[in-house]
């Protein structure tokens, strides 16, 4: 374990260029949402609908903050693919602290795979030193993005960080892993994935919010960033969860195996 | 009583440009809502700062830009996590920390929305306050929001646009930061209703002003650092002269002479602490008044429209929440052998209530609109304040019933806002007083012979 004091010299020691730090930003429908179905089954109904930054992605800005706090980041770009709409995600990431915003403007359907593309034609403009995204968005649950972008740099990857410092000028990653913590050391530029522990995110400020819109958001069509959408998966059906039934009460305990085994089939 | 939407707090830096460009330059938006012509209406306009990111205008009907909403976002999760883990505690308490929430909620800068920069603020227009407002009705109370309200909305518009610099930096600046808690003295035992009839009075000594005589009903009393207070200045010789004898003067809570009574025992905002306060002998310096001598009433009547305003856009998101929830709580219990709600009497009312609140909303965003915009609206804020406390009631009462056995409960939501609702109907003018306002302005009253 360093100590922060111990970190910072050692950061101001080893960078003394400037640290760039990325932050992946999506717009998804808030998670107090309740989801509908739409009557097609095509979709989730997105129409006047609240939508949010996704919640691991806002503890990946907060990161890149404190990063920055502790004067180990000196900029931070927060980046979106989506619609137009999504500025105003980018927006929040602006009023949590980044200094300005990256928004590849499109309205199709993209896959994990055509966002770690479009990242890295991003990513190559801007050479982050290191980039984070939230472990997954909580609207398609993939959790890919984080490693298909590692994958495609060639870069390290630290995915479900739960704790990240700086060490002898790379990164120490702690992830939570089945039966406890695992920790990995690895050099930059890297790629990490912020886990629900990692921090807890801030309330944006009022003047910050305020001085967000003035902050510079640069936007890239995917054309112009070379990288073609092409659908590899093709939705049958959106489905709502089955509808829970009313429980049954059993008398015995091995009334409640029996029911397991033969109506319930989960033990043989 | 007519009045104009007064200009904006003097020591805002652009209050020399006029109204319009200084919206404009404020909010990043091209043009106000209720001054775009409908072809512009919905149409995205941009800043005239190159540099700035563009700011997406209110859709048709709406007041809000992204900027309201970021800041309702941060808000409603300020609200989330400093205040509702806490409010059953508070509830019970009869009163919450207010110091130490202000302090909290100042430091995020939204005690200062719409205050000058100068004393902390970021001289936003009134917009911004219902943004807030409404983004504090996500508190599972309604005492919280109303004692932050008092601090925002009621007791400090005045000061922020008529008061010195001296005095705003006294007693301003530390209630936008939080350090301090302010409240507001309007009502006394003799004079609720009828605010001209209070008695509550200073008399001039050297430099200083000697206040007798007390208020009732102060929300924020016991914990308040200062008290916007409005009494005489001189004594009313003729009924006209109720109205140009009052005066504003801030009254710092600990000067000797002020005494405040044990907390109110209230039937519900009991998170809330309100008493009464009693002036013997008050001496405060003469450059504590707010503006001029004499201007008190038509500065109150001002401060008014504010208060109201902001009291209906508080209500609007309880209400919502209130008609979901029963929603929700009717659609799983179960009576003669289907939910609640499949009777259609049950979901056609909370149909109509759900229309109703979107109504007030309309309203309000007209209202609100209009009197950023510059125009008196003292006739829709009468009516947006009528039509919350009514609607409140019904909206709490109609749902308590859906919820039989457990609406009784003080356990549920739905009670306690059955009880804290209720007072919308009385505190900031009861609804027959806003009804007394509608017929005159509304050329609903008849014409007293002898009578101007
Ligand atoms: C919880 C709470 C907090 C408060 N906080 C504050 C505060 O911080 N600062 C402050 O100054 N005041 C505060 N008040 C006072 C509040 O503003 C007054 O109670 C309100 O204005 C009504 O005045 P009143 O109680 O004197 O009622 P009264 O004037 O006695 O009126 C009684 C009733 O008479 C009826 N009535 C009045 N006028 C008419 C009319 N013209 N025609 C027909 N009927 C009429 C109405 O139904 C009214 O409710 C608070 C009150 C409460 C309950």
């Amino acid at each position: 374990m360093i100590t922060r004091s111990a970190a910072h010299s050692r950061v101001h020691r080893t960078f003394s260029r400037h640290l760039k730090v990325m932050v992946g930003v999506k717009r998804v429908i808030d998670y107090a949402v309740k989801i509908r179905v739409k009557p097609d089954k095509s979709g989730v109904e997105t129409a006047n609908v609240k939508m949010s930054m996704n919640p691991f992605d806002e503890i990946a800005v907060e990161e890149a903050v404190r990063l920055k706090e502790k004067k180990v980041a000196t900029e931070i770009i927060a980046m979106t693919v989506g619609p137009t709409a999504a500025q105003e995600q980018l927006r929040t990431a602006l009023a949590m602290g980044a200094d300005r915003a990256v928004h590849v403007v499109t309205d199709a359907e993209t896959l994990p795979i055509h966002v770690a593309k479009l990242m890295k034609a991003v990513c190559e403009k801007e050479s982050p030193d290191l980039v984070i995204l939230g472990k997954q968005a909580i609207d398609d649950d993939s959790n890919q993005t984080g490693q298909m972008l590692a994958a495609l740099m060639d870069w390290p990857q630290g995915a479900f960080a739960s704790a990240v410092s700086i060490k002898d000028g790379g990164l120490e990653v702690t992830r939570e892993v089945d039966g406890g913590l695992e920790t990995l050391a690895m050099k930059l530029p890297a790629v990490i994935t912020a886990d629900l522990r990692l921090n807890e995110p801030r309330y944006a400020t009022l003047p910050n919010i305020m001085k967000a819109k003035k902050k510079k958001i640069d936007k890239f069509t995917t054309d112009e960033l070379g990288v073609e959408l092409k659908q590899h998966l093709k939705v049958l059906s959106v489905e709502d969860p089955p509808k829970r039934e009313g429980g049954a009460k059993v008398e015995s305990v091995d009334e409640l195996i029996d029911k397991l085994r033969n109506v319930a089939k989960v033990i043989d | 009583m007519m009045l104009r939407a007064l200009p904006p707090a003097s020591a805002s830096p652009t209050a020399a440009l006029p109204r319009m460009a200084t919206r404009a330059a404020r909010s990043g938006m091209g043009c106000v809502p209720s001054q775009m012509g409908p072809r512009l209406m919905g149409v995205r306009s941009f800043s005239t700062d190159p540099l700035a990111a563009e700011t997406l205008s209110p859709p048709p009907g709406e007041i809000y830009t992204s900027e309201h909403l970021a800041i309702q976002d941060s808000i409603r999760r300020f609200v989330q996590k400093e205040i509702n883990p806490h409010v059953d505690q508070w509830e019970a308490a009869g009163i919450f920390p207010a110091k130490d929430l202000f302090r909290k909620y100042g430091a995020l800068g939204f005690l200062g929305l719409t205050k000058p920069v100068e004393n902390g603020g970021q001289a936003l227009d009134f917009t911004y306050s219902v943004a807030a407002a409404e983004a504090l009705g996500e508190a599972d109370c309604g005492g919280v929001p109303m004692a932050i309200g008092v601090q925002t909305d009621m007791a400090t518009p005045a000061l922020a646009r008529f008061g010195s610099a001296d005095v705003r930096r006294q007693f301003l600046t530390p209630s936008v930061s939080g350090e301090m808690v302010a409240c507001l003295g309007v009502s006394e035992v003799g004079a609720g209703s009828d605010v001209a009839l209070l008695t509550t009075s200073a008399t001039k000594d050297g430099d200083d002003y000697v206040i007798n005589g007390g208020k009732m009903w102060t929300t924020n009393g016991e914990q308040a650092d200062w008290m916007c207070c409005l009494l005489n200045t001189s004594p009313a010789a003729s009924a006209a002269e109720v109205h140009t004898n009052k005066t504003m003067v801030c009254i710092p809570m600990d000067t000797r002479g002020v005494s405040v009574s044990p907390r109110l025992d209230k039937l519900g905002m009991r998170s809330s602490d309100t008493v009464q306060v009693t002036f013997e002998n008050v001496r405060v310096p003469q450059a504590f008044r707010i503006g001029d001598e004499g201007k008190g009433f038509i500065y109150q009547m001002h401060q008014f429209q504010e208060e109201r305003l902001f009291c209906a856009a508080g209500a609007l998101r309880p209400m919502q929440k209130i008609i979901d929830e029963t929603a929700a709580y009717c659609s799983q219990r179960q009576v003669f052998g289907k939910p609640v709600l499949a009777n259609q009497a049950v979901r056609f009312k909370l149909a109509e209530l759900k229309t109703e609140v979107e109504e007030l909303r309309a309203l309000l965003y007209r209202a609100v609109a209009k009197y950023t915009a510059g125009d008196d609206v003292t006739l829709l804020a009468s009516m947006c304040k009528l039509k919350t406390g009514r609607l409140a009631r019904r909206v709490s009462d109609s749902c308590l019933q859906y919820w039989g056995g457990m609406g009784y409960m003080n356990e549920t939501r739905v009670s306690r806002f059955y009880r804290d609702h209720r007072l919308f109907s009385i505190g900031g003018g009861a609804d027959e007083v806003m009804l007394e306002i509608i017929c005159k302005l509304g050329g609903l009253a008849p014409q007293m012979k002898g009578k101007k």
